[in-house]
């Protein structure tokens, strides 16, 4: 009935790990060709391959996990797609009923254990109920603001000796989950007003307008208004990172103009972003001049941290729209002398840091070197997932993300581990893009395991560890605020990656300098049929600028080791 | 400030824990919580009441109405609406106090539902701050034991929560 369910839903692919409460599913797994399972190593490695998918493509990616360590296994995943609000289901074995509560081998309660970290889960009770959950499942989870799922499966629903009617539901209907499908006409006029008077507006959009579908909808009215966008670390991709209108991330490392231009706004049209902390810095000093417009789809993003003007509460896409017709169909335009001083404001900002970093004359890399590297290599066009750390900010900052739903890493939760599995769930649905890993040698170490994986699955990711012997972001805080002592921060005793990844069958290349760089880069991506790690040292001592000043304004940043605003 | 919240929710296994759950993990404070299933079976009302700004306490109504589990959400305290809270209480009753317990709970219209020589079981229904007011009004020395149900509330006039 579960195997049956997913074929129903159209599912191609899941990531799983078998155990003894799965068995009668794996076994009706075997039986048939249409759901085609892909055994990982660790089952972490299911959740984020899930995930990853459903980041590529909007649709819910699907997990399955035997009971107990299995599905605790599975718990970081689940809550790196909770706090990122990505679409997945997952199926996680259980004890058989009569021995729920009694400490049984291998039972632990998932219902409990994911509650806080999932939209919704179900156990289920009657084996007849599993086709009508499956469908709720992904039907919570791919609509509204989307999230993870989990079906807690006790093994004596799936006997496969016993027969039930089977049924597949078309339709969902829910008296208490009602997914809103527009928003407020009248307050999406008073917010158009707002717009088309603003002097000194900012478009700031999120992760919201990437699962949301909306960037094209964001970039037409974006270029209607001719008004500056910037995107959070989950929105990357929402407005094409090459355009002029494009003024970088915002944030903790966002660019100096997006920061100081969010500082100085009188309007900002924040659109699916939830005004998190990395963004905001302290609350209490966050755009002092500013009037927001907030679009979200979940009521409770909106003056959670900051209190919003103009709520707008319905799916990025449809209100955009609206707000894009509004815009044509006035007779008031945009403020073009207002706009105009507004933007030679921001070119000034542009010129004074604009995305600098110093490189020196020794052969050292720099990291950020590296991503220019892989963003002129991959023409902007790549996949690109990330670990978590200075690598993750270093993508973010300088790989220019012309598309949505390219840019694939954890931000909500920041999940080390997450990027090699994540590549792996892309490279399986979309064999022909370019699909690369940026890495550290820390947080690659944290799901290494995979690498047998990509071989037994043929999955030609590029890795690129940019190895710098230390876990850099940790080290960059300790140099800033622990007077430079590196408490646990090093990286000891790495491997040899080369031949570690030779020895699952890869293949493996050391760059040491940068005139080296650009060949390696090219031969790697040429080598369409392989996976390369690619081991990169870069410079040890390198910061991750601008950062702003704790607990400071938006304005208030770090642009270099000695240099702040 | 204190709010009484009333939810309308699907009566399901680990409904309650994911009400109870989230206020935890959002770090919201529970005074009061009662809970039981409506006229329709399929449905539970649970009350809770709590303590904080407008912000908060928007942000918690929030919340709630987004489990899947939650059909419906009010604040109460937001319009004319009446509370109660059943309390039973344990005395020591003998000699003089006799008498003296049962003067303090006719004066605030409380039931004397159980007697033993030596005890009084009082119960008194009314907003919890009419049940304070009882407690303290016995002073503290003669009272075993005390049970109260937590706040359920209901709004005045026409409005009503309901599918």
């Amino acid at each position: 009935m579960v195997v049956r369910a997913l074929k129903d839903e159209g599912v191609q692919y899941i990531y799983g790990y078998p155990g003894g409460s799965l068995l009668h599913v794996y076994d009706a797994l075997f039986q048939q060709e249409d759901v085609q399972h892909i055994l990982v190593r660790h089952e972490q490695a299911a959740t984020h391959m899930a995930d990853a998918y459903a980041r590529a493509t909007g649709k819910a990616g699907v997990a399955l996990v035997t009971s107990g360590p299995g599905a605790t296994n599975a718990v970081t995943g689940i809550a790196t797609a909770f706090m990122d609000s990505i679409p997945m289901v997952v199926i996680t074995g259980q004890v058989m009923s009569h021995l729920i509560g009694e400490d049984a081998f291998q039972e632990t309660d998932m219902l409990g254990i994911s509650r806080p970290v999932v939209k919704h889960n179900f156990s289920v009770q009657r084996p007849e109920d599993i086709p009508a959950i499956v469908r709720k499942a992904f039907h919570i989870a791919e609509s509204g603001r989307p999230g993870p799922v989990v079906i807690d499966l006790p093994k004596d629903m799936t006997t496969p000796t016993e027969r039930y009617p089977y049924e597949y539901p078309k339709q969902v209907k829910m008296r208490s989950y009602t997914p809103i499908t527009r928003g407020h006409t009248g307050q999406i006029k008073k917010a158009t007003d707002l717009l088309l008077n603003a002097k000194r507006p900012v478009i700031y959009s999120g992760g919201g307008v990437i699962m949301g579908d909306a960037s094209e909808q964001l970039t037409e009215l974006a270029r209607l208004l001719n008004f500056p966008v910037t995107n959070t670390l989950m929105g990357l991709g929402g407005y094409p990172g090459t355009d002029r209108q494009f003024i970088g991330m915002l944030g903790m490392h966002g660019s100096y103009e997006a920061n100081m231009a969010m500082h100085h706004a009188d309007l900002i049209l924040a659109v699916g972003a939830r005004f998190d902390d990395r963004v905001t810095n302290a609350t209490d000093k966050f755009c002092p001049t500013a009037k927001i417009v907030h679009i979200d789809i979940d009521p409770a993003s909106i003056s959670k941290t900051v209190q919003a003007d103009i709520p707008i509460v319905g799916p990025a896409k449809v209100v955009l729209d609206e707000m894009a017709q509004l815009v044509k169909n006035s007779k008031k335009q945009p403020d073009a002398d207002a706009l105009k001083a507004w933007w030679q404001q921001i070119d000034e900002w542009r010129q004074r840091h604009g995305g600098r970093y110093r490189t020196d004359d020794s052969e050292l890399m720099k990291p950020q070197q590296v991503i220019e590297m892989l963003s002129l290599v991959t023409n902007g066009d790549a996949f690109v997932t990330s670990d978590v750390g200075q690598h993750q900010m270093f993508a973010a900052q300088y790989y220019k993300f012309n598309k949505p739903n390219r840019w694939i890493n954890s931000g909500g939760l920041g999940t080390m581990g997450f990027g090699l599995p994540a590549a792996m769930g892309v490279k399986m649905n979309f064999p022909d893009a370019d699909v690369a890993c940026v890495t550290g040698e820390g947080s690659i170490q944290m799901n290494i395991q995979e690498l047998s994986t990509c071989k037994q699955y043929d999955l030609p990711v590029k890795i690129l560890c940019l190895n710098n012997q230390s876990l850099g972001m940790v080290r960059q805080w300790q140099d800033m605020n622990y007077e430079s002592r590196h408490s646990q921060s090093y990286m000891q005793s790495l491997p040899d990656f080369v031949k570690l990844v030779e020895s699952y069958g890869h293949v493996g290349m050391k760059v040491d300098k940068y005139s080296d760089l650009e060949g390696a880069m090219r031969e790697a991506f040429a080598l369409k049929d392989r996976l390369v790690f690619m081991d990169i040292a870069v410079d040890p001592f390198e910061h991750v600028y601008p950062m702003q000043v704790p607990r400071g304004s938006m304005r208030d940043m770090w642009l270099t080791k000695t240099e702040r605003t | 400030m204190r709010h009484i919240i009333s939810v309308l929710m699907e009566n399901e296994p680990g409904a309650l824990s994911r009400v109870v759950g989230l206020f935890s993990q959002r770090n919201y404070n529970i005074e009061s919580l009662t809970v039981a299933p409506t006229e329709d079976a399929t449905l539970s009302r649970l009350t809770v009441t709590t303590i904080g700004n407008d912000r908060v306490v928007e942000q918690i109504t929030k919340q709630l109405n987004k489990l899947i589990d939650v059909v419906k959400v009010v604040d109460l305290s937001e319009g004319d609406h009446i509370e109660r809270e059943v309390m039973m209480i344990k005395l020591k009753a003998s000699g003089q106090m006799r008498a003296e317990i049962k003067r303090t709970c006719d004066i605030f219209r409380g039931q004397i539902i159980d007697v033993t020589p030596t005890t009084y079981t009082v119960q008194l229904v009314g907003a919890s701050d009419k049940l304070d007011a009882f407690i303290s009004a016995l002073g503290s020395a003669s009272i075993m034991e005390v049970v109260r149900s937590g706040v359920c509330g209901i709004a005045r006039g026409e409005k009503v929560l309901s599918l």
